[in-house]
């Protein structure tokens, strides 16, 4: 119960400050509210029993995309006036609606498969640590070659931001 | 409910900081209020500080661009910890051959770190 409370006030949390970061014209603040909404999306991910899951939300998001995102916004001349596309309001609204009519009916044509109540949640992170590294679930390639991503991320932006 | 206990702690963090946010922004005013502080503002008071100097300009200044690439190479770096977290929590289950595995992966992104070092991505010019 109390958990179903918690869940529809973050999930309220989470839709509304996406809706601000919608219709604020103060592009700074809006990244500050889509903060808080990643934040909230956090605490749904806690209160699923995906604890893993909410801590890279914390880490990734709201520790690394919002610093990019906000540094992108300081760097951009003039950021505070807002994009010329805002005033695409009626084009924006149709697309979004369009958009959300899409998600809605997939939402409803999935098969959802749901547990039933006699589900324990316990913590996922270190099955999932042993689940990745240990050899006999055959995830220790994948897991060396995503460091070689990160490798090839961190080149591509030194040659995009060094060598012009 | 035990797994959700373990959050107990989180979320006496959570209620501990935002209580001291609030205190220390309603201390001011509730004492204000109750007349413990005069209120005489001045123009010389209600000025923006910074650092004991006054302000030039406006605050929205355009940032170096080179700001950007730091912070991109924090997100990679970021990405890492993703990984390390679980090697991290079940590191007593993986025994050795878990750990190598995380000097090879770790050594990898050492590769990038030297080549940034080696470009002086990390210097100011």
């Amino acid at each position: 119960m109390g958990l179903a409370i918690s869940f529809w006030l973050l999930a309220a949390a989470a839709v509304g400050s996406a809706l601000a970061v919608v219709l604020l014209r103060n592009v700074f603040r809006a990244a500050l509210l889509l903060i808080s909404c990643f934040f909230a999306i956090a605490g749904l991910f806690v209160t699923l029993g995906a604890d893993f899951l909410a801590m890279v939300q914390v880490l990734v998001y709201v520790g690394a995309i919002a610093v990019l995102l906000l540094l992108a916004i300081m760097l951009t001349r003039e950021a505070a006036t807002g994009s010329p596309f805002s005033r695409w309001r009626i084009g924006g609204a149709i697309a979004s609606v369009a958009l959300l009519a899409a998600m809605i009916a997939v939402f409803r044509a999935t098969p959802w498969k749901v547990a039933d109540q006699s589900v324990v949640l316990k913590p996922t992170t270190a099955e999932l640590g042993a689940r990745l590294l240990t050899p006999e679930s055959g995830f220790v390639l994948p897991f060396e070659i995503a460091s070689v991503l990160l490798l090839a991320a961190v080149l591509g932006a030194i040659v995009l931001v060094k060598e012009k | 409910m035990s797994f959700l206990a373990d959050y107990g702690y989180i979320g006496l963090f959570f209620v501990v900081s935002v209580v001291f946010a609030l205190t220390t922004v309603l201390i001011p005013q509730i004492l204000t209020a109750l007349g413990v502080i005069p209120s005489k503002p001045s123009p010389a008071k209600s000025a923006t500080y910074e650092c004991g100097m006054d302000t030039i300009g406006k605050s929205w200044v355009q940032f170096n661009f080179r700001y950007y690439f730091l912070a991109l190479l924090f997100l990679v770096f970021d990405i890492e910890t993703v990984f390390l977290y679980p090697w991290a929590v079940a590191f007593n289950k993986l025994g050795l051959f878990g750990f190598v595995e995380m000097v090879i992966f770790v050594g990898i992104l050492v590769v990038a770190y030297l080549y940034a070092w080696k470009k002086k991505a990390f210097e100011w010019k």
